[in-house]
């Protein structure tokens, strides 16, 4: 299955490496964002290594925008573009900004790779600084930066080196939860219209920054399709337990959004959003908490719902109320001793909310 | 951390510090430890006693002291530029790449580290010396290195190569390849990556291992005797006329021992400091 119809294909990889029991087609369409999920040791660090040209595969063929990148065990000859002059940008977890160079100089190094001269490439890296707010750190060092700030000069320098494709390897995971959603904004805002596969373990990026999702699993492509398709209706198991995000469509309001049964939610919401905008809020099962009687106090979204089913897994119990999930401890449901019928009152912060525009 | 406010005593009272507990050593070893450093130590204090003071300007200021250490300087100088040149490339092959007989070719080329110099001498003389495997090529084109200044230089790079060709493989190693990587998805070409990003990352390593070769060059004795001799001006270095001294003059031998005992310690100096090194160029 390939990317939506109507679009251009501009990456199409088929490879297999049986000594890592890797085995996928994978395809890219232009202006299209791909989130790659799947549990650790699934294949997807072979997948990027495989587009960026850190790993070579014994069979297979891959092309992006009509140029060959590598052919093995195809039509002879055999070829192999190294990764240095495939136009594909990889955004590891760590930003890895060189240590010894500044962070203009850094940013200002693939332009320079690519023959620009001293000033043009300046610029660009001028630029891209203040494309991603990091325009007071250019005099820095690598050093000096917060891992947030790293990871934002990371993107900037990615991008100044003009990628036909961007590859992002779990972008968020080394960073703290306050400076993962700044950097998802920015990510969101600088992804828009570009070629991009995100491998990500966090069901939000997925929803926030791509179009379409592809999960893998055992070096297999088990599952993919539109976002918002995979998330309401997941097939894979794994899927299942890891996109189990609470969706709301509805309307946009200055503080969040009304649904079509007439609830407001309380969000945070993305800059840009204007009441009335048709609008999404999402938050995760585990941010929310079950109580039988209303609680009073800080911003927070209640609904009482009727259970109707206890799951438990990995040690926390899902309950399920309809098309809600909240994710708690066992220790919370003999509290509470809930059973499918009973009726509670899921409750979430407003700050674990978010909002965004469909 | 000391606080500046008011407190209540008590508090004050009670000493704020904590030492780390290390594993304990055996009690026995520091006595073991201290006859090991008084071993190393000794000799030189021997030494530092037997300098005729008096005449010590006048002994390491003659004609022919002066050439020596002229001589030593420039030859080692040159020797680990060639250390550099040649070294830099064999510690990339080593560390950056993988073929069949790798591991074979790594212990050959550390080979000088623990041949007597005496043979590594020999081994060059029979290859770069009149009758030798490549000699009589040389001749052929007019150049005859044995016994030359030339001889010198090669005779201090044979064994002071392996220093610096350990010390920056070790410096790779550590440094890794992900830096490297985010370089090529950059689009730089290898040359770019090695020159903008490989050699300033591992350059405490290629630092110290210069500064290693440099110093075993300086030091150089039984390669140089035996396949470049012993001509003042042109093959004699510092060590050998050290040794020649010692049968004439034991006070002008003792004098130049201690010269160079005080280019060593400025050099391993140099070469523990290296750790110093590294924040200011942010490696960490």
């Amino acid at each position: 299955m390939g990317p939506g119809p109507g679009c251009p294909v501009s990456l199409e990889l088929t490879a297999r490496l049986p000594s890592r029991g890797f085995e996928a087609d994978f395809s890219v369409a232009d202006g299209e964002t791909v989130a790659v999920l799947g549990p650790n040791g699934a294949g997807k660090s072979t997948l990027l290594g495989l587009i960026s040209g850190l790993l070579r595969p014994a069979w297979g063929r891959a092309q992006l925008d009509g140029n060959v990148l590598f052919s093995a065990g195809q039509r002879p000859p055999d070829r192999w573009v190294p990764a240095h002059a495939r136009g594909v940008g990889l955004l590891a977890q760590e930003p890895l900004l060189f240590p010894h160079l500044s962070v203009k100089a850094n940013v200002a190094y693939g332009p320079r790779s690519r023959g620009a001269s001293r000033a043009a490439a300046d610029q660009t890296a001028r630029h891209w600084l203040a494309e991603l707010d990091a325009t007071e750190l250019a005099g820095r060092r690598p050093a000096e930066l917060s891992g947030g700030q790293g990871q934002r000069v990371a993107v900037a320098r990615a991008l100044a080196a003009e990628p036909a494709l961007l590859l992002l390897d779990e972008p968020m995971s080394a960073l703290d939860i306050t400076a993962a959603p700044a950097l998802r904004r920015l990510l969101r805002r600088v992804l828009a219209g570009r070629k991009a596969v995100i491998v990500t373990h966090e069901p939000l990026d997925a929803l926030l920054l791509a179009h379409r999702v592809v999960v893998v699993d055992g070096g297999r492509i088990v599952e993919q399709g539109p976002v918002r398709e995979v998330f309401a209706r997941p097939r894979s198991s794994f899927a299942a337990g890891m996109t189990g995000l609470n969706l709301v469509t509805g309307t946009a309001t200055e503080t969040g959004l009304t649904d079509a049964d007439g609830v407001h939610w309380s969000g945070d919401a993305e800059a840009g959003l204007r009441p009335g905008d048709l609008a999404a809020a999402a938050f995760r099962p585990a941010s929310v908490a079950l109580f039988t009687d209303l609680p009073a106090g800080s911003p927070r979204n209640a609904v009482a719902a009727t259970v109707t089913e206890l799951v438990p897994h990995g040690g926390l119990v899902t309950v399920r109320a309809g098309w809600l999930a909240a994710e708690v401890t066992p220790a919370a449901v003999s509290d509470l001793s809930l059973a499918p019928g009973d009726r509670v009152h899921f409750v979430v912060k407003a700050a674990e909310v978010s909002i965004y525009p469909r | 951390m000391a606080t500046t406010t008011a407190v209540p005593d008590r508090v004050n009272t009670v000493p704020d510090t904590a030492t780390a507990v290390r594993a304990p050593v055996p009690y026995w070893v520091y006595p073991l430890a201290a006859a090991g450093a008084i071993f190393v130590l000794l000799p030189l204090a021997g030494m530092a006693a037997r300098v005729n003071w008096q005449e010590f300007p006048q002994l390491v200021t003659s004609e022919a002291s002066l050439a020596a250490l002229g001589l030593s300087l420039r030859t080692a100088t040159a020797s680990t530029a060639l250390c550099i040149v040649l070294g830099i490339p064999m510690a990339l092959v080593l560390a950056r790449s993988s073929f069949p007989g790798q591991q074979v070719l790594r212990s050959l080329v550390l080979l000088p580290l623990v041949l007597p110099p005496v043979v590594g001498g020999l081994a060059l003389l029979y290859t770069f010396g009149r009758r030798g495997l490549l000699g009589s090529t040389f001749e052929a084109f007019g150049l005859q290195i044995a016994f030359s200044t030339t001889a010198v230089v090669l005779a201090q790079t044979f064994v002071a190569l392996p220093f610096l060709v350990l010390s920056l493989e070790g410096a790779l190693r550590t440094a890794g390849t992900r830096y490297e990587a985010a370089a090529a998805t950059l689009g730089a070409r290898p040359s770019r990556v090695l020159r903008t990003v490989t050699l300033p990352l591992v350059l405490p390593g290629l630092l110290s291992g210069a500064v290693l070769s440099f110093a075993r060059c300086l030091g150089e004795f039984g390669a140089t005797l035996t396949f470049a001799g012993s001509l003042q001006g042109v093959t004699r270095t510092l060590p050998l006329e050290i040794y020649l001294q010692r049968e004439t003059d034991a006070d002008a031998a003792v004098a130049l021992s201690l010269v160079l005992v005080v280019v060593a310690v400025v050099v391993v100096t140099l070469v523990h400091s290296r750790a110093g090194w590294a924040p200011a160029l942010g490696v960490r």
